[in-house]
């Protein structure tokens, strides 16, 4: 008997930390202007020390005008989605659930869209959009999904599948109808890129991911027994409405900020949940941080792929999930059908 | 029970049962549907009660109100003095353990890590599992005969040692009142008297009272204390199994000719007619 404590989690997400972190240097030397890992080490550590003067100003451009920015948002959006991905595992108890399969990223995305077209110059206005669209999509599609008054697992699903290419069908009507305003392209809302920087500060969203998955984490014991059967957790004393209204919220919260400020990149939520799992075992209280840093590293990695694979031109960073994702979503299916 | 002064019987009571009754009906407005009760009984430490009836007799409402999953339309249900209802959840779960059909898991999980859940309403909002919970645990596993397969993985049991591990899980919430329904349903015959001699020696050596709603006659008289007779939502009557097993009425009940004899211990023997 060898049960979880606080500082086994705390030892796996500071190693899953250094791994981000050789990650991050490693993307910060990719692109056209030439830079050594030992500077981007050295350039890293000086600013941290506060000793930014003593950085040539060309490695101050490059490293935190250009690159860091994006991996920056990088590490926010595959945190949030990942996050957002245990969490509707959990509230849904079906493993392959994802905010991008469920369908809540292109309603993130609709609802992205429409703030664009109604109120665009209103600041934070996409964000909330975003998070309604999130927020009313898994609605329908919870309520679809039920048969019996009992969430079923295929019907779900293909709930999800339905609302997607429902919603796909809407944005691509939108976009084709208002091309002459700037939305950014069809792609961008259908397979998600990190190429423009958000509107919104980077501090902000960063503020955000932590208290929505930081919300998630403090349910995270109840979700364990939750996992393990509804009826019995309630009678082992979890307030099973609020644990689930909370999951609720706050994943419809991570899922439309990384749509508002990257398009809806597909498959994050649903692998790195799964790895993590078949890395660490099932119990929430580990699976919550170790599945954001995982998300992180993820698309960090995907994005690095992404700009460099194809030499100058750029892959939708969606594509790189959706390639790697796909095959594990239908082994996933398989495995559950034996 | 030895208990003499009227403080000590109140003290020996774990669960009162007072004219609860309960109603089911489609719409608010609509005639019900269901009618539960009034019943009224009494559980003291060490009790084996057994609920019984045939089936829709309002055994599994009487025991969500028991649980204090649902509220009775009239009446109370108190767990040591406390109105089972006005508990906070995780006070509840101190109290009152259910034990049902398992549900299927979603992820595997470890024996251990299984019957560490019952530790859950001792615990704050995150929780860590502490040296005691651990403790509590494996203690819970031994009481059930469960230790040798503390380990293995929760697929890998049978469903006697699964329904073991559940038993253990319930234990390991230490409550005063202990709820199982239908626990034989799915055992074999040798099964279900294990069970039950293991229910029988729990109540014994804990401080808790053991409910168990059956339709098992003969395992009922053999084992329970205590009978509540269930028929059609109404409680027929409760008492030992030799004043509840009136032939006749139980024939109604259970719409089949039996036989009913009472052994030298004073326990009733039910036999299905041999001319049936």
């Amino acid at each position: 008997m060898k049960p979880l404590t606080p500082r086994r989690v705390l030892a796996i997400c500071g190693a899953l930390l250094v791994l981000l972190f050789i990650v991050v240097v490693i993307s910060l030397r990719m692109g056209a202007y030439p830079i050594t890992v030992p500077e981007i080490v050295t350039t890293l550590f000086k600013r941290v020390a506060g000793r930014t003067d003593q950085i040539p100003s060309a490695f101050l451009l490059v490293v935190f005008g250009l690159r860091l920015p994006r991996i920056a948002l990088g590490i926010i959006v595959g945190a949030a989605l990942s996050t957002a991905g245990a969490g509707f595992q959990a509230l849904l108890r079906n493993p392959l659930a994802d905010p991008y399969v469920l369908g809540v990223s292109s309603g993130a995305a609709l609802g992205a869209i429409m703030s664009l077209i109604f109120t665009p110059h209103v600041a934070g206005a996409i964000q909330i959009a975003s998070f309604v669209g999130a927020g009313i999509t898994i609605a329908i599609v919870f309520l679809l999904g039920r048969r019996g008054g009992q969430l079923d697992a295929a019907t779900l699903l293909l709930a999800g599948i339905i609302m997607t290419s429902f919603l796909s069908a809407v944005i691509m009507f939108l976009m084709t109808t208002l091309s002459g305003r700037d939305l950014r392209g069809i792609a961008f809302w259908v397979m998600g890129d990190l190429q423009t920087p958000p509107v919104i500060g980077l501090k902000w969203l960063f503020l955000v991911l932590i208290i929505a998955a930081g919300c998630i984490y403090t349910t995270t014991s109840d979700l364990n027994l939750i996992l393990t059967g509804e009826q019995e957790a309630r009678h082992l004393g979890v307030n099973v409405r609020r644990v689930k209204l909370v999951v609720y919220v706050a994943s419809s919260i991570l899922t439309g900020l990384a749509v508002s400020v990257s398009g809806s990149i597909g498959y994050v939520g649903l692998l790195v949940p799964h790895v993590m799992r078949m890395l660490f075992g099932t119990d929430y209280r580990l699976l919550v941080p170790t599945s954001a840093i995982g998300g992180a590293i993820l698309i960090v990695v995907a994005d690095m792929l992404a700009r460099t694979v194809l030499g100058t031109t750029e892959i939708p960073v969606g594509a790189m999930t959706a390639l790697a994702g796909a095959p594990v979503f239908i082994y996933l299916m398989r495995r559950r059908v034996r | 029970m030895g208990a003499s002064t009227p403080a000590e019987v109140e003290a020996a009571i774990r669960l009162r049962v007072e004219q609860v009754s309960y109603a089911y009906s489609v719409t608010d407005r609509s005639a019900p549907e269901f009618m539960l009760g009034p019943v009224s009984f009494e559980g003291g430490r060490h009790d084996l009660v057994a609920v019984l009836g045939p089936n829709a007799s309002g055994k599994s409402t009487l025991l969500r109100l028991l649980a204090g999953i649902m509220k009775p339309l009239a009446g109370r249900v108190e767990v040591d003095g406390a109105e089972i209802t006005s508990l906070d959840p995780k006070v509840r779960a101190q109290k009152v353990a259910l034990v049902q059909q398992e549900s299927q898991l979603l992820f595997p999980l470890r024996v251990w890590e299984f019957v560490l859940q019952g530790r859950y309403p001792y615990g704050r909002r995150l929780r860590f599992e502490s040296e005691q919970d651990c403790v509590m645990a494996t203690n819970a596993l031994a009481q059930v005969g469960a230790a040798s397969f503390r380990d293995y993985w929760m697929e890998e049991l049978s469903g006697g040692q699964k329904q073991r591990v559940i038993l253990a899980r319930a234990m390991a919430q230490q409550p005063s009142l202990l709820l199982l329904d239908e626990p034989t349903q799915h055992l074999d015959i040798g099964g279900k008297i294990e069970l039950l001699r293991r229910l029988r020696r729990l109540a014994d050596e804990n401080r808790h009272t053991v409910l168990v709603v059956t339709h098992e006659l003969d395992l009922a008289a053999e084992f329970a204390d205590q009978i509540v007779l269930l028929h059609k939502g109404k409680c027929l009557r409760t008492g030992t199994p030799a004043e509840v097993y009136d032939r006749a009425l139980l024939e109604e009940i259970f719409e089949v000719p039996l036989e009913i004899e009472v052994r030298p211990n004073g326990r009733p023997r039910v036999s299905l007619r041999s001319n049936y």
